[in-house]
């Protein structure tokens, strides 16, 4: 019988961390930023079924980056959790928080014990009643959170469109203003196809505060055109 | 194969878009219908809502459900929500056994929800009422020991641009009505009086008015279906659904032209008198 070749732990890690990250940074961009009225997304995304962006419950929303069937199957899940905890209780006890810790364990216990991680990132955000109750968690593949605060982007160039957000964001912004900052942020640092990028190829959705019950809804075309004007 | 930590691998699992399907793989005992019971009849030990009606127009449809529950002779409370917005594009309303009902509502209401976050798209009316038939079939245990639920389905159908009504059966039998229905201890003078009032071109406002008056009508005959309570300033809730979704019509309103409908039966207690034009035989 042959000995397997000994790879320390630190290796391993090492190139799983590598592997997963260069996934990611292959795929497109995709921003979230806070606004005086909610929080916006905004994803670099052609495709007007596959979403990057979704609803997970009544406050809360979802935005990933990466390999499309992984983060799918997280929102799913998501949704899943979601649902159930508010019917089994009641509306009000479905929180951003519990989604994020349930998301960081799974990603967590993927990274460790799987042979290949999953390569994604995803941001879990609600929408609070007030602007300084708005929640933004990042949860990159290692199943590592961070607990934002106004802006978040991943993917692609995801540095330097941070960089961008970091100049030009402000606490209240409008809704056209932060769409406007999203948008010109990822065309100067989006994929190279999109330097001059036309709304047609963004997904964007917002959580807006002032909705009853659901507040996720997303932005059409012309709607993005009367707030870009 | 993914361990065992973080969300359980049933959250995980290539699955189907159904909430109640999820639930009953993963948590059976929260579902309405699942619960184990001694045998015998338990038909009064929960209080009982009553009569729903429902109508359809040009402009697409209306429900509405007087507000009592009975637990035999006693009234078990005046004011019960018995018609509700289930999604954007469709209103359910229940009578039978209130504690089951409402559970019911709820379940199909997240099951509407559920559905269209996971697949990005709302079900079809036909799906839904398909979706509905089965969570009923789920009570069907209960329902031959007296707890029954029969709900009633009404909601706009965006593929074919018009109003549409479903009913049940406890077994979960479907059916599509035309015109109009009621369920409901008081349906049979609901459905009598609808009969008499309705027309196919009928107004929205005409039919939430007839709408009142078969309720009235219900009431009357029925001693489990509750009047307008204009001491107590309780009046039935009215749904309505066309091609801008699904409202609650405000309570006002309907005060409004409750109060308006009571004055009239002051003059004629039995209600409107249907035109006939029968020539001149005699």
């Amino acid at each position: 019988m042959s000995v397997p070749f000994y790879v320390s732990p630190e290796q391993i890690i090492k190139d799983k961390a590598d592997f997963a990250r260069k996934g990611i940074a292959r795929g497109r961009s995709v921003v979230v930023l806070e606004y005086d009225e909610g929080i916006l997304f905004v994803a670099e995304n052609p495709s007007r079924a596959l979403h990057k962006i979704s609803e997970i419950y009544d406050r809360i929303g979802f935005a990933a980056v990466g390999k499309y069937n992984e983060f799918e199957n997280l929102r799913v899940a998501g949704v899943r959790l979601a649902d159930l905890r508010g019917y089994a209780y009641d509306r009000n006890d479905v929180t951003g928080r519990s989604l994020a810790n349930a998301y960081a364990q799974t990603l967590g216990t993927i990274f460790s014990e799987t042979p290949k991680p999953y390569e994604v990132e995803i941001v879990v955000a609600e929408v609070g009643v007030t602007e300084d109750l708005d929640q933004l968690y990042r949860l990159t593949f290692d199943g590592s959170v961070a607990d934002e605060h106004g802006y978040v982007a991943m993917g692609g160039s995801a540095e330097a469109i941070s960089a961008e957000l970091a100049k030009s964001w402000r606490s209240g912004l409008t809704l056209s203003e932060a769409l406007q900052l999203a948008v010109d942020s990822l065309g100067r640092f989006g994929s190279d196809e999109v330097k001059d990028l036309s709304v047609e190829q963004l997904e964007v959705a917002v959580l807006d505060r002032n909705r009853p019950r659901r507040t996720f809804y997303r932005i059409n075309v012309t709607k993005m055109n009367e707030l870009l004007r | 194969m993914i361990p065992n930590l973080g969300l359980p691998q049933a959250y995980l699992a290539t699955g189907s878009s159904s909430f109640a399907d999820f639930l009953a793989d993963l948590a059976p005992e929260v579902l309405p219908g699942r619960m184990t019971m001694s045998p015998g009849e338990a038909n009064a030990l929960a209080p009982h809502g009553t009569t729903i009606v429902s109508l359809r127009g040009e402009f697409g449809a209306v429900m509405a459900g007087d507000r009592r529950a009975t637990m035999g002779n006693v009234i078990a409370q005046r004011d019960i929500e018995k018609v509700f917005v289930a999604d954007e594009h469709s209103m359910i309303g229940i009578a039978g056994t209130t504690g089951i009902a409402v559970e019911l509502v709820r379940l199909f209401q997240v099951e509407l929800e559920h559905y269209e976050k996971i697949e990005g798209l709302s079900l079809s009316l036909d799906g839904k009422a398909n979706r509905l038939a089965t969570l009923l079939r789920g009570n069907l245990g209960l329902a031959m020991q007296g707890l029954a639920v029969v709900p009633l389905l009404a909601g706009f159908d965006l593929n074919r641009e018009r109003g549409r009504i479903f009913s049940y059966d406890v077994t979960g039998g479907r059916y599509e009505e035309h015109d109009f229905y009621a369920v409901g201890s008081g349906a049979f003078f609901a459905r009598g009086s609808l009969k008499k009032l309705y027309q196919p071109s009928i107004s929205l406002d005409n039919a939430i008015a007839v709408a009142l008056e078969a309720l009235y009508d219900a009431a009357d005959d029925d001693s489990a279906t509750g009047g307008p309570d204009l001491a107590r300033r309780i009046f039935p809730v009215v749904a309505v659904a066309d091609d801008n979704g699904v409202r609650i019509v405000a309570e006002a309103d309907i005060a409004t032209m409750a109060s308006r409908l009571v004055a009239h039966r002051m003059d004629r207690p039995d209600g409107p008198v249907a035109q006939l034009d029968v020539g001149g035989v005699a």
